[in-house]
């Protein structure tokens, strides 16, 4: 083999703490390595064509490039050495910066250090053999799980793309946290009227299929070829046949239902329709609720229903179908309130989640937008906001800013002034984070047009007093203690992933922060990605985000599945098992072990029981091959081998170096 | 000896080789580099696809011919990038550990841990208590005792 | 209740709060919770002591769990949050071996510190539990409204104390349900009173207790009850200086739970020391009388 070795300064960020030509001179000794030189940037653009003259000049057919971690640039220098006319195959990265000069501080020990991971890699590249990718058709349909502003925008990119679009919502209704929200910030206008509309569309899209009330019980394949299986609940209305005209609800004797688009602010009826606008507009029957289920009488909406639509006897339904890529928009939800008792939160019912306060101002809410204390339905005349309640707070691990809610306390001040003109708002706030377009400004506006009371610090204790509630906290600016009165509690209760997210993760097999909040895959350069290949990601459920930031999401997961869609095939990584027929005995303990059933049983020629990986399912893991106690199934470039080369030569120097 | 100017490096290291899962591990370990976490230089890290390809005769193959420690870290269990591969490891490597002593090892050469691709601080602080536990019991025995055995060294597992 | 329990007093018990060692042992008797002092006890060191060095605090409070450990007792008990506080934080410490072994060159002996440290008021509420307690009391409560004041210590700090929510405990309030009496809305349950301010800045101390007694008697309750003797003493000491103070009179009796708990398990009120108060503890009396009188008990 004829191996060249280029190690590379990256500035200085390499080259400060390690000897990079000592490092390329003791590669020159190195079996089978014909060049070894440094370089200040390999990935630059004379770095590559460097590499590219080497390859040519010299006649190489391996490759090691020791720079910065193969996680950043080995599919670069993989395709650098491809235009050469090398397989891509016949190349390995040695991570001299991350784990190298990055971490120690000893030049010295750094350079030794270096030099073994340049060797290790050599020592795997000699048993390197070149591999081939298959290609595979593409089903060109997406997936969109999770029907709010990320979800609706990236389902009506993808449609208008000319793709094939299902979109699986688990509620009743598609809107999401949007659809909840009386205005939005800073532009003070309806929200309702600015997403109805993209929900009508997504509604009437003829390339659109939409699933309310479902959720997705399985998801098994891989990129351009993944089947899900999706749950239809129950929703004990044949929504064939509903119309939406609301006569069920209107006269449903049990009106005690938790209203959950309402924030449980109030109640509804056992069968209802969410609100107005909702899409689609059908009516569904909450079981624990209605008196059919409970006591097996009325069927009041049964008798009413002039298209005879409820069906009490319908059962959930799993569907199946087949796409090619994945875009998860699952939104947040709000940390429990009754785990901010030192607020009263779950204690007193006029404290409120910042949600419930949307509701409560929004004209189609429980209260007609008119703003009344829960408790006894009195105007509020004094309303004290408290911002990052489960934010920025280490006591309880939540290290995080929650990001919008500084924002929307501003709107929410805004707002109760302009349905009680009379009525006091004050803000407890601990910085007030406003960095958008016109954010700022925005602040500014509730704080001098609106008169806002900004007390900055913390507050301590809410309790009730002479009937109202105090309000008890820090002025840090003053440096005093402050206790304000208040009718009404409002509570920034910071954002958290949504509910069930963390199994839809294990499902889709993708990850997730300490939040619960799915992870990108990389921070900066691939934020809509994921580890899972055709998966992607939007909106709130990678964190928490604003209204535009999710729609810009949204669109930016639609680019990314059509540019993914632009290709008729896909090539399947090489980077798979395979079996050694001649030496597979056939026990099988392969197929039981490979977590993505990948390995299939067959019958060879001669009649007896042989393993065989499905190339275009295995993902590379390698776990089978660590089970066959026959070394008969490999898998490609991590091979024993290869592996053991590395091992080997570690263990060996060591022994050579080490003292008699 | 080394190879940089002829000389030994100025601080004895110990050979101790890690096993780190593409996915998390390895990440986990660059986190900790951008973040520039210090840390003992003598760990040499082999990239595996994950933990769960981390084959336990590896360990004794290192163990037995000369390093004085193995590190394996994956993936957090049920954090796995291929679902539960780090479960298959978590099982194997918990058997090995056991039946370390029983080759005459000491079993505190060995250890698997978990650390995410987020948990920079976390690797610096395992890597460096690691490094710590493996100069505490110092060089390996197992390369006085089969220095000169050819077959161990040299031959396959 | 199976195993003796090792009794620490506290300093306190013995002077300003003579009346919750009384009540607490009248009960402890009764309850049948074998209470065997802490031979030879000292001071935990309470407030100054970590205020001047951590290790000599720690090592009067180790010296008092390790005399308790050398009785073979492998549970402790005090009334005082403020003395709990003061030993958990001495076996906190010590967990660290550096810290330890400072302790233990003050202390001359060993200072490991395995024994369970428990309030009285965990301890009835763990061992015994509410049902026990409600079977045992012969009198019900009928008739009182109780305002359960906590202080600040008895759940904080958090990880330290472990004890109930802790912004919001209920454990006293459960327990005058179970006896009968009704539990008054009582907003400031882990405000602090003032606690040894009352020395350096006296007007600090009025100002915060006055806030905890206008709640207590804003909840309409009829009497306070208290768990720690540093808070009684505020509240009921200080009661003609808070009002001097804040021009609001109040003449809300403050009863250590014991006491009240005492009076269910009927318990004589000169047991239970009734008539160590400043403020008058007459009108719970007088309500439990009549109450008692129209059921025929007591």
């Amino acid at each position: 083999m004829r191996i060249g070795v280029f190690v590379c300064h990256c500035g200085t960020n390499i080259a400060g703490t390690v000897d990079c030509a000592a490092v390329a001179a003791a590669a020159q000794q190195f079996p089978e390595v014909v060049l070894a030189v440094d370089t200040p940037y390999a990935c630059s653009e004379p770095g590559q064509r460097a590499i590219i003259e080497a390859i040519e000049q010299k006649g190489l057919n391996g490759v090691v490039v020791a720079s910065c971690t193969p996680r950043m640039h080995e599919a670069t220098f993989r395709r650098t050495v491809e235009r050469a006319g090398l397989n891509r195959y016949m190349f390995e990265m040695a991570n001299i910066r991350e784990h190298v000069s990055w971490v120690g501080r000893d030049k010295k020990l750094n350079t030794f250090k270096a030099t073994d991971l340049v060797r290790i890699a050599v020592e795997k590249l000699r048993y390197n053999r070149p591999l081939t990718a298959k290609s595979f058709a593409v089903n060109k349909r997406v997936l969109v799980i999770g029907a709010g502003v990320a979800g609706i925008q990236a389902a009506l990119d993808c449609a208008d793309g000319g793709l094939e679009t299902i979109v699986v919502e688990r509620t009743s209704t598609v809107g999401g946290k949007m659809a909840k929200l009386d205005k939005t910030f800073p532009t003070v206008d309806c929200s309702v009227c600015v997403l109805g509309p993209k929900m009508v569309d997504l509604a009437q899209h003829r390339k659109i299929k939409l699933y309310a009330m479902s959720e997705i019980a399985d998801l098994s394949g891989y990129v351009g070829n993944f089947e899900v299986s999706i749950r239809r609940k129950a929703t004990y209305v044949d929504w064939n046949k509903c119309t939406g005209c609301g006569l069920c609800a209107d006269k449903c004797p049990s009106r005690k239902a938790p209203d959950h688009f309402n924030e449980l602010v109030g109640r509804t009826t056992a069968i209802s329709i969410p609100f107005p606008q909702a899409i689609p507009k059908k009516a569904s029957i909450d079981a624990s609720s209605c008196l059919h289920f409970l006591k097996d009488r009325c069927g009041v909406c049964a008798k009413v229903c002039p298209v005879e639509a409820i069906d009490f006897e319908q059962q959930d339904e799993v569907v199946k179908e087949s796409v090619g890529a994945v875009v998860v928009a699952t939104g947040f939800d709000l940390l429990d309130i009754r785990r901010f008792g030192q607020y009263g939160g779950g204690r007193f019912p006029d404290v409120v989640t910042s949600l419930q306060y949307e509701r409560m101002l929004s004209a189609s809410g429980p209260t007609g937008g008119h703003l009344k204390c829960p408790s006894d339905g009195r105007e509020p005349k004094s309303v004290v906001f408290i911002s990052c309640v489960g934010s920025r707070d280490r006591s309880m691990d939540r290290a995080i800013c929650s990001g919008f809610c500084c924002m929307y306390t501003a709107k929410q001040a805004i707002l109760t002034k302009s349905h009680v003109p009379d009525c006091e708002t004050h803000v407890f706030y601990m910085d007030i984070r406003a960095p958008g377009k016109g954010y700022d400004e925005f602040i500014r506006r509730a704080q001098e047009e609106y008169r806002t009371n900004y007390v900055r610090g913390r507050v301590s204790s809410v309790y009730p007093k002479n009937g109202r509630l105090a309000v008890r906290g820090a002025d840090t600016l003053l440096g005093t203690q402050t206790e304000v009165m208040a009718d009404l509690v409002v509570l920034a209760v910071g954002a958290g992933a949504a509910e069930g997210s963390r199994d839809l993760a294990e499902k889709l097999r993708i990850s997730y922060d300490a939040y619960g909040f799915f992870m990108e895959s990389h921070p900066k350069l691939k934020p809509v990605e994921t580890n899972t290949a055709g998966v992607f990601l939007a909106g709130a459920c990678q964190g928490p985000k604003d209204i535009p930031a999710s729609v810009a999401m949204g669109s930016a997961a639609a680019g990314k599945v059509m540019a993914l869609f632009s290709k008729e095939r896909l090539e399947s990584d090489p980077q798979v098992a395979q079996v050694n027929a001649v030496r597979c005995v056939g026990c099988l303990k392969c197929l039981r072990t490979c977590p993505f059933g990948a390995i299939q049983e067959v019958q060879a020629r001669d009649g007896s029981t042989k393993a065989q990986v499905i190339e275009s399912v295995c993902q590379g893991c390698g776990v089978c091959t660590v089970t066959c106690t026959d070394r008969a199934i490999e898998l490609q470039h991590f091979t024993d081998n290869q592996l053991l080369a590395e091992v080997n030569y570690l263990c060996r120097s060591w022994m050579e170096k080490s003292p008699a | 000896m080394s190879v940089v100017d002829g000389k030994e490096p100025s601080v004895k290291e110990l050979r101790i080789i890690g096993f780190l899962c593409n996915w998390c591990s390895y990440g986990g370990a660059d986190t900790a580099g951008v973040s520039r976490f210090s840390q003992p230089t003598d760990l040499r890290i082999i990239r595996v696809p994950c933990s769960g390809r981390v084959t336990p005769l590896f360990v004794v193959k290192a163990l037995m011919s000369g390093a004085d420690g193995v590190l394996v870290s994956g993936c957090h269990p049920r954090d796995c990038h291929y679902s539960e591969g780090n479960l298959y490891a978590r099982r194997r490597l918990e058997v090995l550990k056991r039946f370390l002593p029983t080759l005459g090892i000491e079993p505190e050469r060995f250890e698997y841990i978990w650390v995410s691709a987020s948990e920079g601080e976390r690797w610096q602080t395992s890597v460096t208590a690691f490094t710590e536990r493996i100069h505490a019991l110092g060089p390996s025995p197992a390369v006085k005792v089969n220095r000169y055995d050819a077959r161990l060294v040299a031959g396959g597992l | 209740m199976s195993a003796a329990l090792a009794y620490y007093p506290g300093c306190s018990q013995t002077a300003s709060a003579r009346e919750y060692d009384l009540s607490t042992r009248a009960c402890c008797q009764t309850l049948g919770v074998e209470l065997n002092d802490v031979p030879d006890w000292t001071c935990c060191g309470s407030t100054p002591a970590h205020a001047t060095d951590h290790a000599l605090a720690a090592a009067l409070a180790a010296r008092n769990l390790a005399q308790a450990m050398d009785t073979g007792a492998s549970n402790l008990a005090t009334p005082c949050p403020s003395c709990l506080l003061a030993l958990r934080t001495a076996q906190s410490r010590c967990e660290n071996e550096g810290f330890k072994g400072r302790v233990e060159v003050l202390l001359g002996r060993p200072a490991t510190l395995s024994i369970r440290t428990r309030s009285i008021l965990q301890v009835l509420m763990e061992d015994l539990g509410l049902e026990a307690l409600a079977e045992k009391a012969v009198r019900p409560l009928k008739g009182l409204r109780v305002a359960s004041y906590y202080g600040c210590l008895m759940t904080r700090p958090v990880g330290l104390m472990a004890f109930e929510d802790p912004d919001n405990p209920t454990a006293m309030d459960r327990l005058f349900l179970a006896l009968g009496a009704e539990a008054a809305p009582f907003a400031l349950k882990t405000e602090c009173c003032g606690a040894a301010l009352g020395v350096p800045r006296k007007e600090a101390v009025l100002e915060l207790s006055g806030r905890i007694l206008a709640a207590a008697e804003e909840s309409g309750a009829n009497v306070l009850a208290v768990a720690c003797p540093l808070c009684q003493m505020n509240l009921d000491l200080r009661r003609e200086q808070i009002e001097g103070y804040t021009g609001q009179r109040s003449t809300l009796p403050v009863l250590y739970f014991t006491q009240l708990l005492g009076l269910a398990l009927g318990l004589p009120e000169e047991a239970l020391g009734l008539g160590l108060h400043n403020v008058g503890t007459r009108p719970v009396l007088d309500i439990l009388r009549r109450t008692w009188a129209s059921e025929d008990v007591g």
